[in-house]
Formats: C-alpha cells, sequence, structure tokens
C-alpha cells in the first residue's frame, strides 16, 4: 500500500479569498488542516521607517493607507498621540465631528466586512447590498474631505474644516434620467447632517435586510457556527482585541473603559458573544453597526445644536486662518514655519490607543523633541489575530480557512504596515 | 496630571517586583518601568500572574534604536524591546522596556512562552531590528522579502535601502542591483533649544 503523505498548498497571494496579499502554506491531510503557515509582507511599505523622515503633518495621510477600509479611524489614534505629548485640548466641536466619522467609519468597515465574508461563504447578494450603503457613507468622506478614501481629515488638534452646508447633486447623465435624478437627490438637498441623519433613520431596515438574508440561513449557519471557535483564556493571551474578544464573550471595548474624545457623553451598548466561533463574531458585528448608528444620531443632534471652532487655536500645531494669515504678520510667520518646519513635539513616549473598526489601533510614538517622531510603531489589530491562524484553522476543513480568514476581518495595508 | 490609579499602580509595581526594578517614571499618565534582560522572564511572568496586576494582555512588542537618540551620541545600550501590557481585569496599561546588553549582537528572552501573542511579534522585532528572541520557536523574518539581507529599521539603514528590483529583458528574470536613486531630505531634522519662540 502506498505511503500516504501530508499535501502542502499554497493559497495565494493572488487569491480573491485572501483579502489581499496572504501567501498561505497549508499543510493538509487530506482535506484537514495540520498546519498553516501565513507568510506575510507582501504589501510592506515600511510606513513606521518612513515616518521617521517625515514631519509629524507629513505622516498623517499615511495612516489612510494602513487599513484602507477605516481609514479616519487610524488618523483617529495618530492624533490622540501627538495631542498626548503635546498637551493640547481639542475643541469639543472637533471631537464630536471625530467620533461621528469614526463611528461613519465603524459602519463603511464592517459592511465591506460582511460583504466580503459573505461572498467568500457564497452569499453573492450581500456584496451588492453592502456597497450600496457605503456609497452614501463615501459621498460623506468625499463632501467633508475631497476624498472619497484617504481622507487626511483629522488633524493633530482637530479636524481640517467644519461641515459643508450641503451636499453635491448628482447630475444628468445617459442612465440617469430626471426621475432617477429626483429619487437620487432626494436627501442631499439640505446640509451634510441633514444627509447623514437621513441615512441614520434608513440605515436600522438595511441592517434588517442583511439579517433576513443571513442570520437564519442554514448555509450561512452551516458555515459559521463552531468554526475557528476560541476560548475566553486563549483569546487574551493571543492578543486578541475588538470584535474578536467580544466574540468570545469578554466584555471589553476602549470606549466604554478607556473613552477617548466624547464617548464618554454617549449612549450606547456593548454587545458580546457567547461561543467565540464565527457566528457569534458576525452577530457582534451586526449589533455594532447598529450602536454606530446610535451614535452617529447622537452626534448629529449635537452638532446642529452647538457650532464653533473645530480646530485649536494653538497655531503652533495648527495652521491659522487663510484670512488671517493674508492680513496679519503673525499668522504668516506661523503658517510659513508649521509648514516648512512642521510642529515639534516635546521630548516623551505615549501610546494612545482606539478602539478601531477590527480591535485595539495603537500609535506608540517617541519624540526627541524634534520636528520628526524619533520611533513611531503601529499596533495593528490583525497582525495579532493573523498570528493566530494556525491556532484557529488547525483541525478544520480547507474550505473553512476562508471563513476564518473572513470572520478575522484580514486587511494587509494595516497587517503589513 | 498623573492620575491616582497610576500612582497605585506605580507602587503595587515597587513593591511587588523590588530589586528586580531597576526604575520606574509616570509621564503623561502612562506609567514606564524597565528591568533588566535577565530579569525579563522573572519580571514577565509576575506582571501576568500576580493578582493586582494581572497584566494578561501583550498588546505591543516593539524593538528600539536609540543610537541616533537626539542626533547625539547614545550613552547606554543601543537596542531596547518595548512591551504594552494591558490589564482587562483591572483596566490598567504599564509599558515594560529592557536593554539588550550587547550592541553587536543583541539578545533577549523570548516571553512567548508567558504571552503567545509575542511569536509574531518577536518575529517583527527580529526582522526589522536583529534583536534576537532566546527560545522562540520559529524565528524568521516576517515582514521583508525573501534572502532579505540587513535589518531595515536599524538607524544606519538608508531610508532608500541599498538594493533594487527590475525586470532585466536580456536575462528574461528579475535581478537586484544596487540602488540607482540618490536619498534627498526635503524637510532637515531640527532639535531646537528649550522654549525656542517663546
Amino acid at each position: 500500500m502506498a505511503e500516504i503523505r501530508n499535501y502542502t498548498l499554497n493559497f495565494g497571494p493572488q487569491h480573491p479569498a485572501a483579502h489581499g496579499v496572504l501567501r498561505l502554506v497549508l499543510e493538509l491531510d487530506g482535506e484537514v488542516i495540520q498546519r498553516a503557515d501565513p507568510h506575510i509582507g507582501l504589501l510592506h511599505r515600511g510606513t513606521e521607517k518612513l515616518a521617521e523622515s517625515k514631519t509629524f503633518i507629513q505622516s498623517l495621510p499615511y495612516m489612510d493607507r494602513l487599513d484602507y477600509v477605516s481609514m479616519m479611524c487610524n488618523e483617529h489614534a495618530y492624533c490622540l498621540a501627538i495631542e498626548k505629548l503635546l498637551q493640547i485640548e481639542v475643541p469639543l466641536r472637533a471631537q464630536y465631528i471625530r467620533v461621528m466619522f469614526a463611528e461613519i467609519t465603524r459602519i463603511l468597515n464592517h459592511l465591506l466586512w460582511i460583504g466580503a465574508h459573505a461572498i467568500d461563504i457564497g452569499a453573492m447578494t450581500m456584496f451588492l447590498y453592502a456597497f450600496r450603503e457605503r456609497e452614501d457613507l463615501m459621498d460623506c468622506y468625499e463632501a467633508v474631505s475631497g476624498a472619497r478614501m484617504h481622507a487626511a481629515y483629522f488633524r493633530p488638534g482637530g479636524v481640517y474644516r467644519d461641515l459643508p452646508d450641503s451636499m453635491p447633486q448628482y447630475t444628468v447623465s445617459k442612465i440617469k434620467n430626471a426621475k432617477e435624478l429626483a429619487r437620487l437627490n432626494e436627501g442631499r438637498k439640505g446640509s451634510m447632517l441633514d444627509f447623514i441623519d437621513d441615512f441614520t433613520k434608513r440605515f436600522p431596515g438595511y441592517v434588517d435586510e442583511y439579517e433576513t438574508l443571513l442570520t437564519d440561513n442554514r448555509i450561512w449557519k452551516q458555515r459559521t457556527v463552531g468554526i475557528g471557535v476560541v476560548s475566553p483564556e486563549r483569546a487574551k493571551n493571543l492578543g486578541f482585541s475588538g470584535p474578536m474578544l467580544r466574540g468570545s464573550g469578554i466584555e471589553w471595548d476602549l470606549r466604554k473603559k478607556q473613552p477617548y474624545d466624547v464617548y464618554d457623553r454617549l449612549d450606547f451598548d456593548i454587545p458580546v458573544g457567547k461561543g467565540g466561533d464565527s457566528y457569534d463574531r458576525y452577530l457582534v458585528r451586526v449589533e455594532e453597526m447598529r450602536q454606530s448608528n446610535r451614535i452617529i444620531q447622537q452626534c448629529v443632534a449635537w452638532l446642529r445644536d452647538n457650532p464653533g471652532p473645530v480646530i485649536t487655536d494653538n497655531h503652533k500645531v495648527a495652521p491659522p486662518s487663510r484670512e488671517g494669515m493674508k492680513s496679519n504678520m503673525e499668522d504668516l510667520i506661523h503658517h510659513f514655519k508649521l509648514f516648512t518646519e512642521g510642529m515639534h513635539v516635546p521630548e516623551g513616549e505615549a501610546y494612545a490607543a482606539v478602539e478601531h473598526p477590527k480591535g485595539e489601533f495603537g500609535i506608540y510614538l517617541v519624540s526627541d523633541g524634534a520636528n520628526k517622531p524619533y520611533r513611531l510603531k503601529i499596533r495593528a489589530p490583525g497582525f495579532a489575530h493573523l498570528a493566530a491562524l494556525n491556532e484557529m484553522a488547525t483541525g478544520h476543513m480547507i474550505a473553512d480557512v476562508v471563513a476564518i480568514i473572513g470572520t478575522q476581518d484580514i486587511v494587509f495595508g494595516e497587517i503589513d504596515r | 496630571m498623573a492620575s491616582k490609579k497610576m500612582e497605585a499602580l506605580g507602587s503595587v509595581v515597587e513593591r511587588v517586583l523590588g530589586d528586580k526594578l531597576v526604575s520606574s517614571t509616570l509621564a503623561l499618565d502612562e506609567l514606564t518601568i524597565v528591568c533588566k534582560a535577565a530579569d525579563l522572564i522573572a519580571v514577565a511572568t509576575t506582571l501576568r500572574d500576580h493578582a493586582e496586576l494581572s497584566f494578561e494582555q501583550l498588546i505591543d512588542l516593539c524593538g528600539m534604536d536609540y543610537s541616533a537618540y537626539r542626533d547625539e551620541a547614545w550613552d547606554g545600550p543601543r537596542f531596547a524591546v518595548v512591551y504594552h501590557l494591558l490589564s482587562l481585569k483591572h483596566n490598567l496599561r504599564i509599558r515594560l522596556r529592557v536593554f539588550a546588553e550587547d550592541d553587536s549582537f543583541p539578545l533577549l528572552a523570548s516571553v512567548n512562552p508567558v504571552w503567545n501573542a509575542a511569536n509574531w511579534f518577536e518575529r517583527e522585532a527580529f526582522d526589522l531590528f536583529g534583536i534576537v528572541f532566546e527560545g522562540h520557536p520559529d524565528l524568521r523574518r516576517i515582514l521583508t522579502d525573501y534572502g532579505f539581507v540587513g535589518h531595515p529599521f536599524r538607524k544606519d539603514f538608508p531610508l532608500s535601502g541599498h538594493v533594487e528590483m527590475r525586470y532585466d529583458p536580456t536575462q528574461q528574470r528579475v535581478i537586484y542591483q544596487p540602488v540607482t536613486i540618490e536619498p534627498r531630505e526635503i524637510t532637515p531634522r531640527i532639535i531646537r533649544e528649550e522654549n525656542y519662540g517663546g
């Protein structure tokens, strides 16, 4: 009888279910995984090294390109770290705007995750539904920052500018007739806050639609229940955070436990899973979308009533107004110094973490008093999660690896950095 | 600035670790402790298991190269590893810094048995800084290319690297060659004296 040996299978780096550039070397006994060895680094750009040769402001757009499906949350951690070292106060309105956009980003991220996760497991429609809603939120990004994805909107000391008073309108084209246009532009008549408010009213209905498609779906349950089970003890030891930790039944959310910006003023709940499998993590993330929607509604209500500055008036950190710059010598000098030399951050070290859609995203910043960071370390949640892939996948079938990669919500921009 | 909670943590750490503690600093409401490389595993285990500390999560582990700090000659060991720990039970964070004693062959014990999360983080620190972790089960390069030479995050490694890759049409394969671009710095790095410009 022939000797039976384990198969070695290369999965990726150009496999659509690898969520980017993951090369996975799988050792298989028949169809059962014996060992999964992820090879990462195919997207390694050395962001941390690049930051050491750029001023603090110049590095900010790199943050968008880390986890490129939750851009503003990355900027948030970076700004918080700088603000901690500088010891500056951020205007309250800026804090509300940042929280609102952090939650919009969370919905954006979870929508992409649910679409990609479902299409990996075989549910085509979810992807189309999720992208329909993402379009509206991308429009918010574009209206406020000019860019649909890489916004560079959060700045140390606040946000770049106040919310716009109008939303861009759809115009006539070959594929859009007048009736269609009227429907598309219906929510865009007022200010941006009106548009977001309109979205938050519609969004719970959309989430119900996703749930009718998936939550009680027999195939969905067969593919996710009992797949990639992580016990609470292992989740802690493996450095899990975010929905991966909450899915295992540990109630831990930095927005509640170590609140930053205005999260302590807002009312929201933290969903927690029970079994620690892929299905529980799915339920946690879906509920998080509903809770984010609640937070956005509260922020919209506050922002409507409270106008004010959106960036600190400390001109060593934030530029002066264009008007001031053109009429005032002092402001002109500040502007020139800030954009040629950049800001100086006092000597010291700080670690700032945010509850990123994927988990705890942290920035460890070491400054020696120069206009550039001495060392910037990005703590990416996906890095710790993917490191546990071997443990989660061993003993499962090969098709379950795809479900586990999906449930981990892997994005290579942040893992490879 | 420093909250009561962090001050209390500082005194607990001082009491529990005793003479294993080299220094402890409370700045910006963050506690940083330093211990000797020889005591690393004992300190890590105590931090994880002591009931008043219970730092059960290793959040981050990163290498540091202090050789160009403040653009001056650095006095002391060049390489360090910084551990960020989180206690879910007490909602506390702590930073542990350990210097590797030998600059030419930085060696530290692996904390992998204490926190399994350290596995990839230590591979990363090895890859980027060349810090070797004794007792690590699988210390391979992780982020850089297969067959990469050098440790790119060391301060003496140029930003543009040493080699570049291109497709050679005559040999019909991808080749490596010395870099052809000049390193340039548009905004110079400046450290100002105290209270510069008010």
